[in-house]
């Protein structure tokens, strides 16, 4: 430890420099950001990289995930958890289009990651040579930036600016491809931290007048309901909103990469919003008269049909991203800026409130759902194991401390409506591409930036599979994560849909699955298959208990469906309950 | 509910950079507008290039297009104009049989008529050139084709707007 300080201040210390080959100088500059972990998997490209990290294993982490897209998940769920920089690191060719959808999943999630590639060497370039792909043209749609090194001396300051660019205003992806001679070349390093760019404004300046005005429109609000996003995660604006909301006696929505910003257990918290969210955020959508996004983008998936969303209300829009604002949704107040400093400045213009009456309607909303639905999935008394009940078990177990990370399909929805969170940056899910397969290897990256923390996977029989590779990793690096399979022997959710709207034809849904116990145990993790609802509540206590990772399968009832629902293209008041 | 189409004139001051024109070029692409005309060059201030990218559509689509633009690293500042606030040139050439102009001899009238210019003369072929707006190039071509054309093409729209920019101001700022 003490010898990264020795290095890391020789790094910005910017007068003194040192000739160093470029290979050299990568690890120098990931040092002089603070990395202490990266994720990757070698090549005949980025071997010179491969072996500086080699002499500098006592100082950055190398984690060899078993392939390149459970890199990019392990770099993202480790930026989830922590809010900072995730690196991921492969060759030329097919380990750096092996990174794509996890690049193209923290672009639309974003997520600051920064992604390294090996490429040929430069006299090569355009050659067709061995192992060489234009990474960077494709690349170009999913990074917020993106750029080629064949010159040693660019490192440093390209190295700098994509961390920059990754972690300010709206975070996201950046991949930074380097040449194999420019890895070889010596030169003389030195690094400069990078504070800004001409040409990039992260943060928009926050203008009062959109402030005053947001906060006579709030003050004003007989049925005023706060959705929120996680813009209020990233900008760590969870104290301030929580001081606007309880100032102003606001319900609040969250969207499921927004949610665990405030406590679950929070009065004001009224559930999740969009297609699989609670009833009464969903249907009051369509009866407040304003309408408070906080950090949020209006997915289509949250919104359902937009000519029916919300027309009645005015709505107020706190943005960091000039383009959100009027892209789906139109605003009557825009408020520019970091969420944060927002909040922050609105606070005194509020008016104390509490809305008892709007209040109750949640309440009573929420009771129908209640009897309709999360009844009988936390509780359920006929034959066959529910998704919820596991996730009601879960929640027993952990009181809400555990980090939650799940795949994509129905027990995504589930995990998201019925876990239970204490802490910020606790729910780590693949929104806005949802990529199946994310949840594995994002647990793997979790867990290993917040090892204090209990992290627990919850896939999928069919997502589970798609990075199943990745108990490799956790073998190797005895990442102590827990590890929950719903198997449904379906592809549940596209099922679901067949189910509903293509008249029972299953086409392709159905899994003929291995025995995915014996499969963890081939890994010489602890497993356990649970198929009865007597045997569900020791079991996620033994896992959650265990110090060590751990793999739990719950065969859940083949064709249980996720309600509510808003079908697709409807409008998020016609939300359906069965 | 179809909007109404228009057409705008987009002015993109950028950092200069290879991968910018991949990345413009995806904005449009991804929502299947058309470019009409896109032209790259130096600009006013020293190592910025100015873009001038000439699209049909809503101007609703406009606006949501230009945040997709400045919202790349390396995009300095977008503006986006109608006809009525530009001054704008797009020039063209002309190659054509060298016969015509002893036979025809209006041919040479409408180069005069249009303030086209002769740029070479052989003995195969003369070149045309012709800078001016969108329908005077379109009518000097319905003029010369009757008389078959060659080659012709047509350079994208260069423009500057009557309203200043105040990118400058802006370039200037960040520098202190
Ligand atoms: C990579 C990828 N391929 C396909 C899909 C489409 N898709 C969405 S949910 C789903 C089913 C997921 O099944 P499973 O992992 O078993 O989870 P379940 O829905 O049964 O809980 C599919 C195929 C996707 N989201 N991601």
């Amino acid at each position: 430890m003490k010898e990264t300080q020795t290095i890391e201040n020789k790094a910005t210390n910017t007068q003194q420099t040192e000739r160093i080959s470029g290979s050299e100088a990568i690890v120098r500059c990931l040092l002089a950001e603070g990395v202490d972990i990266i994720y990757g998997y070698p090549g005949g490209a980025i071997m010179p990289v491969y072996d500086e990290l080699y002499k500098y294993q006592d100082k950055i982490h190398h984690v060899l995930t078993r392939h390149e897209q459970g890199a990019t998940h392990s770099a993202q769920g480790y930026a989830r958890i922590s809010g900072k920089v995730g690196v991921a690191m492969a060759t030329s060719g097919p380990g750096a289009t092996n990174l794509v959808t996890g690049i193209a999943d923290a672009q639309i999630d974003s997520t600051p990651m920064v992604c390294i590639t090996g490429q040929v060497a430069s006299h090569l370039l355009g050659s067709d040579a061995f192992q060489e792909t234009d990474i960077v043209g494709i690349s170009t749609p999913v990074t917020k930036w993106n750029h080629q090194i064949t010159k040693a001396s660019e490192i440093p300051e390209v190295m700098a600016k994509a961390f920059y660019i990754a972690k300010s205003g709206r975070p996201g992806p950046v991949l930074i491809d380097i040449t194999k001679d420019a890895q070889f070349e010596e030169f003389d390093f030195v690094y400069e931290k990078c504070t800004g760019v001409r040409s990039y404004k992260p943060v928009p300046e926050t203008d009062i007048k959109s402030v005053e005005a947001a906060a006579e429109l709030i003050n004003n609000a007989k049925k005023p309901l706060v959705v929120w996003g996680q813009g209020v995660i990233l900008s760590e604006a969870e104290e301030a909103f929580k001081a606007f909301i309880e100032k102003a006696g606001i319900p609040s929505a969250w969207t499921i990469l927004g949610v665990s910003a405030i406590p679950t257990e929070h009065p004001l918290n009224v559930g999740m919003l969009g297609m699989h969210g609670n009833y009464a955020p969903n249907v009051l959508t369509n009866e407040c008269d304003v309408l408070i996004a906080i950090g949020m983008r209006f997915d289509d998936r949250v919104t359902g049909k937009l000519d029916e969303y919300a027309q009645q209300a005015k709505v107020i829009h706190f943005e960091i991203d000039p383009a959100e604002v009027d892209k789906n949704v139109k605003t009557d107040v825009a408020v520019l800026g970091d969420a944060k400093a927002s909040l922050e400045a609105i606070l005194p213009f509020i008016h104390k409130n509490t809305h008892t009456e709007w209040h109750q309607k949640f309440k009573d909303l929420y009771e129908i759902e209640y009897e309709k639905v999360i009844k009988h999935d936390l509780h359920p008394t006929k034959e066959g194991l529910t998704m919820g009940e596991v996730l009601h078990q879960i929640n027993l177990e952990s009181k809400g401390e555990a980090a939650i990370v799940s795949d994509v399909g129905q027990h995504q929805m589930i995990a998201c409506r019925y876990a239970k969170f204490n802490q910020t940056k606790s729910n780590i899910t693949s929104g806005g591409l949802g990529t199946m397969g994310f949840g594995l290897p994002a647990a793997i990256g979790a867990k290993m930036a917040a090892p204090e923390r209990e992290v627990v996977s919850i896939s999928g029989d069919g997502g589970y599979q798609m990075t199943i590779q990745e108990l490799g990793t956790i073998f190797q690096q005895k990442t102590a994560v827990k590890i929950v399979v719903l198997n449904n022997d379906f592809l549940g959710m596209v099922r679901q849909w067949q189910q509903l709207f293509f008249d029972k034809r299953y086409a392709s849904t159905e899994m003929t699955n291995p025995d995915f116990v014996a499969i963890a145990k081939g890994y010489y993790i602890n497993a356990r298959r649970v198929t009865k609802r007597e045997e569900l509540a020791e079991a996620v206590a033994e896992m959650m208990a265990s110090k060590e990772a751990y793999f739990l399968e719950v065969c859940v009832e083949k064709e249980g469906n996720v309600f509510p629902m808003v079908p697709s293209g409807a409008s998020v008041s016609d939300i359906r309950l069965s | 509910m179809e909007k109404e189409l228009k057409q705008f004139t987009v002015s993109v001051y950028t950092e200069n950079n290879i991968g910018l024109l991949n990345r413009i070029s995806a904005i449009f692409q991804r929502r299947h507008i058309n470019i009409e005309s896109i032209n790259s060059s130096v600009s006013e201030i020293e190592s910025v290039s100015r873009w001038t990218i000439v699209v049909n559509l809503s101007e609703e689509q406009m606006k949501k297009i230009i945040g997709q633009i400045e919202k790349q690293v390396e995009v300095i500042k977008a503006y986006y104009h109608t006809e009525e606030e530009i001054i704008y040139q797009e020039s063209c050439i002309f190659k054509m049989k060298s016969d015509l102009l002893f036979d025809e001899r209006q041919i040479q009238n409408i180069i005069k008529d249009s303030n086209a210019r002769i740029v070479t003369v052989n003995r195969q072929f003369f070149v045309i050139e012709k800078s001016g707006r969108k329908e005077e190039i379109e009518l000097l071509h319905r003029e010369l084709s009757v008389f078959g054309i060659m080659q012709f093409t047509r350079s994208g729209r260069i423009s500057v707007s009557k309203e200043e920019m105040k990118i400058s101001k802006m370039l200037a700022a960040f520098n202190h």
